[in-house]
Order: C-alpha cells, then structure tokens, then sequence
C-alpha cells in the first residue's frame, strides 16, 4: 500500500490519471453527443412516417366515413410493422385497433405525444415488455379519438448499444491505463531505488561508487550519466584538496621542523649570546616563509573566488614591466644575470597594477632562481609587446626552462617541478601568476625559450584602447 | 607609546599586550567594537589597532565613527581577508595603514611605530638631518658632511623614506609600499639589494654607519649604532 500511494505521488503517475480522466469526459460527452443525434435523426423520421400514415388513414376516412377509417385502421393494424393504431368513441372506449392498452392521458392529448409513451398491442400478452413509442392523436368534430404512432424500438436499440459498447470500451481502456501505469510506474520507482541506494552507498563514503545506468539511454540514463560526471568532478576535486593538503603539510612541515631543530639544537648546543640569536634569525626566516605560503593561498583562492573589478586601472602595462625591472635590476646585477629591458609598448590596459606587478616579478624571480647557477652566463629579459588586439608581457630566461610534457602541471597549485623543493617558494607562483591572468581575462603562456623559458602574459586590449 | 587593540581573538588580543609592553609600549584591549569605540573616543591613544571583523561593531565602520567625530588617532586595521581591494576600502574609511593577518610582529610594531610619528610635525620640514647627513626634499639633493652624495630618483625617495622615519624600524615591505608602490611581499632579496647599494653611496668613505640592519626585521637610519 505504501508502494501505490508513493506511486500516487509521482508526478507521472499522477498525469496519466489526469489524463484518463479528461479522456473519459470527453469520450463520454462525444458519444451522447452522437447518439442524441442519431437518435433525433431517428424520431424526425419516425414523426415523417405516421405523418404519412395519418394521411392514407385520413383518405380512407374522405373515402367512406368512419367506418371506412375503421376498416382502414382494422387492416393496417393486422399487419405486422412497428405502426400503432388505435380509435375510440367520444366515450373513451376502443373501436379497433392494434393497441390492447396505453398509458394513461395519451388519449385525452390533441396533437403530437413528443415524450416515449409505453404501450401493450393485441397477442403479446406474454411479452411482459413494455414497449414506447410515439404518437398523434386526433380529435375528429365527432368526438372520435383517432391515434396513429409508431414503436420506438429501433432508436432506443441504438442508444443501447452504443452505450454498452461506451461502457466496455471505457472500462477496457481504464485497465489497460492502469496496467501501464503501474507497470512503468513500478519500473520508475525501481530505478528511483537504485538511484537512491547508490547514492546513499556513495555518501557512505564509497566516493569511487557511481549511479547505475541501464543503457537504455532514457532519462534515467541520462540524469545518472550526469550525475556521475558530477560526482566524477567531486572526486577530482577532491583528489585536488588531498593533493593540495597534502603539499602543504609537505610546506609547513618543513618550515616547522627546521624551526623545532633550530630551537632544540640552540638550546642544547648555543653558548653565547650570538649563537642563540642566530638560531632565533633563521627560526624568524622559517617563520616568514611559512607566512609567506599563508598568503599565497589567501590570495589565490580569494582570485580564483572572483575579485572587485574597481581595482582595475587604464595603465599601460610598460609602467608595470618597467617598475618590476627597475626593481630586480640590481639583484640581477650582483648574481652576474645579463638582465635586459627590451621594447616596451605604451598601449594602456586595464590592468591591477598590484597584482599585475606582483606577477611579474614573481615570473622575474623564477628566473632568476632557476636560471642562475648554470654554467653559461644567463640572461634574462623583459619586453611589452602589442599584436592582434593583445599586449603581451614577455619575460625570457636562457635556464633549463620547463620540458613539453610538464608545461600543464607547473601551473598547477603546489606543483614544484624540481621534485626535491630544494629552491625556496611555495610552488603558488606560476598558479597565482595563472590565477591572475585569469582574472584579467588574459592568458598565461610557458613556451620554450630554446634553451630557456618565455613566459607570456597575454592581455586583452579593451575597447576604449583599440 | 599607548595602543588601543581592538580585537575579539583574546589568545591574540593578549600575545599582542605582551609582546607591546616587551617593545616598551603599552597596550589595552577590547573584545568587541563597541566596547572599543568608547575606548578610542576618548581620545588618550597613540594608535588603534582595529581588526576588520569584530562582534557588535565591524571595524571598518569604528574607525569611519572615529573619524566623523574628528578623533585622527592613527589606526592600522587588521584583515584575515588580505589583499588589494580590502586594502582600499579599509583606507577610504579612514585607516591609517592595513595589515594582513597572519602577520609577523616585527611588521606590527615598526607599522605602528610609524604611524603614531606620522602624526609628529616631520613631514612639514624640507630639510631631513641624520647625523652628518642632510637630504634637502625641495632641490632633490643629499650631502653627507658638506659633500654632495649623486643618487638616482629612486634611491633618494628610498632614503628621503628612511630618513622621514629616521630612528625606526622599517620592514621590507613598507619600503616596497612607500618607495614603489607596490604592496605584494617581495619574494626574495630585492629591497635588500637596492638598501645595500644606498648604503654604499652614503657611507663609503665615512667611518660611521648610518643605515643599520635590524636582523629579522628591517632597516633604520641612525646616528650612533643601534642597540641590536
């Protein structure tokens, strides 16, 4: 029972009875509609047809009198047929005819009887059956009754049958609704089970679980193939945060280690004043980069979760390349970097500076970490190039760039390719430099420098720049 | 110097007032904005410390109530949100600076050590004097001991900085916020790079040291040594 009421209240399930419903309102309505009209049809033919025979009947009584209608009515009400007949004195009583008794009234109406009228005729004393009809009575100035009628029987066979056969076809087309329904009803709610016992195994834990899918390719099908790309997406999303989480224990547990090592072997080993505050300055630097790596993550997962466009200025990006070369020039000189400033086109953008700038330099600095210390001098450049609507912010570097294969995962978070994490750097990078390219509705490019690497930093010329 | 913490972690509200009264200072502490308006209003401080989210009373809008009712004291909001844009609004309402949390107090304290100087009349006066040092803001010109020191236009805005604050810690970043205006964390040694250089400019040649390194922290020009 609880099974039907639940199908009860599916919405297919529900419809379809709807349907039905109004299906048999309407069939019901047509078919009345029908058989009045046929049925009409009928009586107008049948109301024709005594009109003619009042007619012949009156001839015969211009012919010889009444006793010529008498014998008129005698013979014709002998012969078999659906004709009534009937003729009574001013008294009331029967003269001839072939009606052995009539409902009461009739007789007393001048004109056309509309309504059915039950009648008996002579020698059918043992068919219990009344039969109706319709008829015209006329009074003649004499006061004789003359009725002429005619049996009903045909018309009223006809509303019998059609309403019999309205009634089967009603009631087979009710069963065959309600076997359909519950069948497809049933094998919904079967699938609707499956679907929740799966999902209810998957938040169980079981992520790598997936919702069935009969491959029949209806819209059960289709809703789990979709959600099973959702929870495909859930999975690797949350592959992501393990592999995230798991970098970042990797980089604060390092920091943190290095500062408890620090702190003991001072305390055991440190004899002077200058050795503790050795030991306290490099747990000071652990400390900053681990702060460092705080607000990397901050700041990426605040870009990536949308950022105010009313800090975006019109700015050519030169400003911004020429401020971050200014600032890491001397760096570079004293670590012997040939480092250049090449073109720079002035077409102003509508860019974040602070962020822009921090993305800049913090490409500047890669290179400086990664290209130096190789055995060739090395050289680094910046240039503001501006080609099909795009101004571009190139730095290059003659390093050991990034191989083909691994161009993807060095935007990733917390992906640091030289796999040791000897350099220092959080691995955020390249994602936030990705990350706030993004928000500038830019791209960031790593191509190979041949030998070296040419990062790319793509952005849009805005309209009122074109 | 007396500080006004306004901020409802209690664990830092208290590490904050040690960590002040060790660096010579005084601190008092309120738990929600409310309580810490009344406190500010009164007007005995030399610096708030205001953390943006704050129960009853968010601390963007005390500091713009402070403001309104005239009180100037100089206010360094404090931000678990960090970045750029919350940077600006926290200015429009009327901060002084902006900190983003998680914070090294070496940062805390030189910030607010100089802002409540900001408030001193230095920033009128064209000639700066460090010692034998003199760095005349009108002419764009630096003389050390009578002779005349060739900077380049960002060294002199690096050292007209360092000498505005002359006597103070001045952490890395603040120099990379005042000298070029850009407030991300340098990353490496950079800042570093471009002190050293000034520093050879002005001291080459010149028995006493002027620009001193404060390990851990940052730089301060000063005549006679420091005491770290």
């Amino acid at each position: 029972m609880n099974r039907f009421s639940a199908m009860m209240k599916m919405t297919a399930v529900r419809l379809s009875a709807l349907y039905l419903l109004l299906f048999t309102v309407c069939a019901i309505g047509l078919v009345f509609y029908m058989t009045s009209l046929s049925v009409n049809l009928l009586t107008s033919q049948t109301e024709a047809a005594v009109n003619e025979e009042i007619e012949s009947v009156g001839q015969s009584y211009q012919r010889a009198g009444i006793a010529g209608l008498v014998r008129s009515i005698e013979r014709r009400g002998r012969q078999p047929g659906a004709y009534l007949y009937l003729v009574t004195d001013p008294a009331g009583r029967i003269v001839a005819g072939n009606v052995q008794s009539i409902e009461a009234g009739v007789l007393q109406t001048d004109g056309w009887i509309e309504r059915p009228i039950s009648y008996e005729r002579y020698g059918e004393n043992n068919d219990p059956e009344v039969h109706r009809a319709i008829a015209r009575v006329i009074v003649m100035p004499n006061g004789i009754r003359v009725m002429v009628g005619r049996d009903l029987g045909e018309p009223e066979k006809i509303r019998l049958v059609v309403r019999r056969s309205l009634g089967a076809a009603l009631g087979i087309m009710g069963i065959g609704a309600f076997l359909i329904w519950f069948f497809v009803g049933r094998r919904a709610l079967h699938r609707i089970d499956e679907v929740s016992v799966a999902s209810q195994r998957i938040m169980g834990g079981d992520l790598a679980g997936r919702l069935p899918v009969s491959g029949s390719g209806d819209e059960f099908d289709r809703l789990a193939a979709n959600l099973n790309g959702m929870l495909a997406r859930i999975q690797e999303l949350n592959e992501g945060v393990r592999h995230v989480s798991d970098n970042i224990a990797h980089d604060l547990k390092t920091p943190l280690t290095r500062m408890h090592n620090r702190a003991e072997s001072a305390l055991a080993n440190a004899k002077t004043t200058k050795a503790y505050r050795a030991a306290l300055d490099g747990m000071i630097g652990d400390s900053d980069q681990l702060i460092r790596t705080f607000n990397a993550i901050l700041m990426i997962s605040r870009l990536e979760s949308g950022y105010s466009s009313e800090t975006m200025e019109l700015l050519p990006l030169s400003t911004v390349v020429q401020d971050v070369f200014e600032l890491y020039e001397p760096t570079a000189e004293d670590a012997g970097i040939t480092f250049t400033l090449g073109s720079v086109d002035a077409t102003p953008v509508r860019i974040n500076r602070e962020l822009v700038g921090q993305t800049i330099s913090n490409l500047v600095d890669n290179a400086i970490k990664y290209a130096g210390g190789a055995e060739k001098p090395v050289e680094i450049s910046l240039a503001v190039e501006k080609q099909d609507h795009m101004i571009r912010a190139i730095v290059t570097d003659n390093g050991p760039g990034i191989p083909p294969d691994q161009v993807d995962r060095a935007t990733e978070r917390f992906v640091r390719l030289e796999e040791s994490r000897s350099q220092p750097g959080s691995g955020l990078g390249l994602s936030l430099a990705k990350a706030v390219m993004k928000l500038h509705g830019g791209t960031l490019e790593l191509q190979d420098n041949a030998p070296g690497l040419r990062a790319v930093l793509a952005f849009p010329v805005g309209e009122e720049t074109k | 110097m007396k500080i006004l913490v306004i901020e409802d972690d209690r664990e830092a509200a208290r590490y904050l007032e040690k960590a002040f009264a060790e660096a010579g200072h005084s601190a008092d502490v309120a738990g929600d904005g409310e309580t810490g308006y009344t406190l500010a209003e009164q007007g005995s401080y030399d610096a708030l410390i205001v953390d943006r989210m704050l129960p009853r009373r968010d601390g963007l809008s005390v500091v713009a109530a402070l403001r309104a009712q005239g009180i100037d004291t100089p206010a360094l909001i404090l931000s678990a949100l960090g970045q750029v844009d919350d940077r600006v609004t926290g200015l429009r309402a009327g901060g002084d600076d902006y900190l983003t949390k998680p914070y090294a107090f070496s940062e805390l304290l030189a910030r607010i050590e100089v802002l409540q100087r900001r408030a001193s009349p230095k920033e009128a006066e064209t000639v700066y004097r460090v010692g034998d040092l003199e760095l005349d803001r009108l002419s764009h010109t630096a003389k050390r001991a009578g002779q005349g020191i060739i900077l380049q236009p960002r060294e002199f805005r690096l050292l007209e900085y360092l000498m505005r604050h002359s006597g103070q810690v001045v952490t890395r970043t603040m120099l990379l916020e005042h000298v070029w205006d850009y407030h991300f964390d340098p990353q490496t040694n950079v800042i570093d790079v471009h002190v050293s250089r000034l520093r050879g400019k002005i001291e080459k040649g010149f028995e006493t040291p002027l620009l001193h390194t404060v390990r851990g922290a940052g730089y301060m020009l000063k005549a006679g040594g420091i005491d770290a």
